[in-house]
């Protein structure tokens, strides 16, 4: 018996705790052996999709010699940041142990409506032409309400977050539909499509928000007592409860937030196509590559688990994926069928790589 | 060693009603620094409220909660200052680290932001300081139940409390953990610590309590020092002044007079009931070496060890809850195919599980449903149950075992926690087992209903003709065996075959002490 910690039994001692010792109180050591292992296995857990993703990229540029160039990387980065700003909003509603349908339909009425109050009529405008700002605030506003509105209906109406969220995605996109009746307003201020559009050298500005937003949001999360809140809400609720955290006001702000950035990737979307088509987000069904990216990143559904960091290699893994896709012209119609079956192998890795408590 | 004489925690003619019902009735209770205050009481006696309108969860109809003399304060925050609970149910954040665990909502730092470094520095001060030794970065859910406690123990002591209420702290330790946490109270009354401790264990009131209070209907009906009250006293006042005659001690078995008639002749049947052959299983909490025994039709044995000794685990695989890695089960001479519940059911063996609320029962469907679950196949005409059938077969069973619910249709989610193993246990008996296995079958149940349960599950084994496989690690329970297997470290230790068990020996038996019987 090699006991390093020298808490055994003295030679010739009976060992009177029996079977006690596998709970003696240098089990956690043990088992993660010392501080230093400890944060080292938290830290692979945090990037098990990394080999992943650098396999993935030998592999595009062997198969597709543009696949590595910069204008084809940056054109990823590009797409890749809208939808990465709202798995962020998504993951932070699923750290609270909830979850949200409805940001894919945030995601298309928030500019939707903006670009219509901003858009001559020609354009499929309302012809009230407003200031592209204002349109922009506006924007945030509307993605503000809805948060709100889910937040207030999960939280204090204590409904059904599924149901709820279910029925506001709707809703919400019926809303986007009818007031543009079906048209995608377009030819707006460059003001209104700059964050999705314009570029700094090479670097497109999209790229820039959405590294901020993960990095933002992923110290906040490690370092302010509201991100620490998020953890102990979604992992304890009672005990957050006990704790004197405010639970229900964490709550409702993480929907807020998450309905902000929703709201945030649909204005990057729309900058990006330059017009918002009556199908962005809802017609699209993006939500479900949201939350594959959010859960193969290892944001637990269950709450109180993940991190920016997986979250981030998520949405790089099915971006590459699916500009190799589209590189390898892959044939139209079976687009969805290996879209679907990249993310079950994606979630199958995880699980491998990431251990019990990944891709739960 | 301060031990002051303006009580820490003081509570004066608290009164709480729900509805129609009261729960406290004018209860007046303090408690001194130093000293550790036993709260025992039935189950529904108002110990639960109690211990929630001392942490400030409830607030009091009536009556007024006094912290060394000042009334309690008004925010959750001053109050957490006060007096901290660690609940029967882990408030821990299992994602969490420790130290992030001890100073959860309360972390320091600045201008909102964390100072990790500072907060694993205080976290193992704090620890350092009471004598505690838990890594303060490791993730708490990897932590065990006990260490869980630690840090519940270690939360409060870091926010400044001098005053802890402890809800059944035992309930979920193993015996040697149980000794431990027994060492740190008293080294935390020592220091000045007051110490509310509420349990279903009146030993351990007696080992660590300096005084005993005891709450029956809402009322505090006793309330002494430790010294001056007996154990009849305390069951006395717990239970009233009527005590059912039946429920004096099963343990005065085996009684002729009881109505287990068939019992004598049944445990001298000949033949074997249960053959287990050379179980082995390896698996992490639990592993098993090659374990042999046999039971008798009619005979009640009872299995015990500490945890992770495979007491438990053998039941289950006895039960085909869990499949072993090699070894046999027979039932008569039918080899049963291993980790298979549903051919164990048919085969006849009823099952108990330990943890009923995982197991044991479904909360939304009524009391009979539950109980004729294993049942359907009999009770069914054409894949159809007919509601009155299935009342007709569950109602005897709900009368034999004093099943209080509102009707056989109450969903058994609302019953109290005896009554809802009241139900597990009817359903281990309504399809005539031969052999019964029921693994910890009072825990969590109050003092008097533990002694109506054993004897009634005694009694229908008896009256069904079937043996008992009894794996406990509450060796109170095993005064219904005839025979009771002591297991240490998967190995059958030793049996002891002589009935009244005695509690010294079982208890040296569990820790690998002592020759066999």
């Amino acid at each position: 018996m090699s006991e390093p910690e020298g808490r055994g039994a003295a030679p010739g001692q009976t060992q009177e705790r029996g079977t006690s010792d596998e709970t003696s109180l240098d089990l956690p050591r043990r088992q993660a052996g010392g501080r230093a292992s400890a944060a080292a296995i938290s830290w692979i857990r945090e990037a098990a999709l990394l080999p992943v993703l650098a396999v993935l990229l030998v592999v595009g540029a062997i198969l597709n010699s543009h696949f590595l160039t910069v204008s084809n990387i940056t054109g990823i980065g590009q797409q890749a940041s809208a939808l990465g700003v709202v798995v962020v909003g998504e993951s932070l509603i699923l750290l609270i142990g909830s979850l949200d349908l409805s940001l894919e339909a945030t995601y298309g009425l928030a500019p939707m409506l903006a670009a219509w109050l901003i858009v001559p009529v020609a354009s499929f405008g309302s012809g009230t032409e407003l200031n592209p700002f204002l349109g922009i605030l506006l924007v945030f506003a509307v993605g503000a309400v809805i948060g709100l509105v889910n937040g207030l209906l999960i939280v204090k109406g204590r409904l059904n977050g599924f149901i709820v969220t279910l029925g506001m995605t709707i809703l919400l996109a019926g809303i986007q539909d009818g007031i543009v009746k079906g048209q995608s307003p377009f030819n707006w201020p460059t003001a209104f499509g700059w964050l999705g559009s314009a570029n700094f050298g090479v670097v497109p500005v999209s790229l820039i928000v959405a590294v901020a937003v993960f990095v933002i949001t992923g110290l906040f999360l490690r370092y302010h007592r509201s991100g620490r809140a998020i953890y102990a809400v979604g992992g304890n609720l009672a005990a957050a409860r006990a704790a004197g955290i405010r639970v229900d006001r964490v709550r409702i702000w993480v929907f807020v937030a998450g309905s902000v950035l929703g709201a945030l990737g649909g204005l990057m979307e729309a900058g990006r196509v330059s017009s918002v088509a009556s199908t962005q987000g809802y017609g699209e069904g993006i939500i479900f590559t949201v939350f594959a990216a959010a859960v193969i990143g290892g944001v637990s559904l269950r709450g109180g688990r993940g991190n920016m960091v997986g979250a981030a290699s998520g949405v790089i893994l099915l971006s590459l994926v699916q500009n190799l896709l589209d590189l390898e012209n892959a044939p139209n119609y079976w687009i969805d069928a290996i879209d679907g079956g990249v993310i079950l192998f994606a979630l199958i890795l995880a699980r491998v790589i990431g251990g019990e408590a990944a891709a739960e | 060693m301060t031990v002051g004489t303006v009580p820490a925690v003081e509570a004066a003619g608290i009164h709480k009603r729900f509805g129609s019902t009261y729960a406290l009735r004018g209860v007046d209770l303090s408690l001194l620094p130093g000293h550790c205050l036993g709260l025992v009481g039935r189950n529904g006696a108002g110990k639960s409220t109690l211990v929630s309108i001392l942490s400030g969860i409830l607030t009091a109809d009536a009556g007024q909660v006094l912290f060394d003399g000042q009334p309690a304060p008004s925010d959750t925050a001053g109050w957490r200052g006060r007096i901290a609970t660690v609940f029967q149910h882990s408030m821990v954040v299992p994602s969490l680290t420790v130290a992030e665990n001890v100073f959860l909502g309360t972390q320091p730092g600045r201008g909102g932001f964390v100072d990790w470094r500072e907060m694993r520095a205080r976290t193992r001060s704090v620890m350092a300081e009471w004598g505690f030794d838990v890594n303060a970065n490791a993730p708490c859910g990897s932590l065990t139940v006990e260490q869980r406690q630690i840090v519940e123990i270690v939360r409060a002591l870091a926010a400044g409390t001098r005053c802890l209420l402890l809800d059944e702290p035992t309930a979920a330790l193993e015996r040697g953990a149980v000794q431990r946490l027994f060492e740190r109270i008293r080294q935390l009354r020592q220091s000045g610590v007051a110490i509310l401790y509420i349990s279903h264990h009146l030993e351990e009131v007696f080992e660590i309590c300096t005084e005993a209070a005891v709450l029956r209907d809402g009322e505090l009906v006793l309330s002494a020092p430790i010294a001056d009250v007996s154990k009849d006293d305390l069951v006395t006042a717990m239970v009233g002044q009527i005590r059912h005659p039946e429920r004096t001690h099963p343990a005065r078995r085996p009684s002729p007079s009881s109505p287990s008639v068939g019992t004598a002749a049944a445990a001298s049947a000949p033949g074997t009931a249960l053959t287990v052959s050379d179980i082995a299983l390896d698996s992490p909490g639990t592993s098993l070496h090659g374990v042999s025994l046999t039971v008798r039709p009619g005979e009640r044995v009872g299995l015990t060890g500490l945890r992770g000794s495979g007491a438990t685990m053998l039941a289950r695989i006895v039960a085909g809850a869990v499949a072993p890695d090699a070894g046999t089960v027979r039932l008569g001479d039918r080899a049963l195919r291993p980790g298979d519940r549903a051919a164990a059911l048919r085969a006849g063996i009823g099952y108990i599980p330990e943890d009923r609320q995982a197991d044991g029962f479904v909360p939304l469907l009524g009391v009979a449903e539950n109980i004729t679950m294993a049942i359907v196949d009999r009770l069914a005409r054409f894949g159809l149950v007919s509601p009155r059938r299935r009342e007709a077969r569950a109602a005897p069973l709900a009368r034999r075992l004093s099943l209080v619910s509102a009707g056989l249709g109450q969903p058994v989610g609302e019953l109290s926690g005896g009554n809802q193993q009241k139900v597990t246990v009817a359903r281990a008996l309504a399809r005539d087992p031969k052999l019964i296995v029921a693994i910890t079958p009072t825990r969590g149940v109050d003092v008097a209903s533990k002694e109506l349960l054993l004897g009634e599950l005694d009694r229908a084994a008896a009256a069904a003709g079937a043996s008992l496989l009894l794996a406990t690690d509450e060796l109170d329970d095993l005064v219904i065996c005839d025979r009771v297997i002591v297991l240490v470290r998967g190995e059958i230790f030793t049996e002891f075959t002589d009935p009244p068990f005695d509690r010294e020996r079982l208890i040296a038996a569990t820790e690998g002490m002592g020759a066999a019987a």
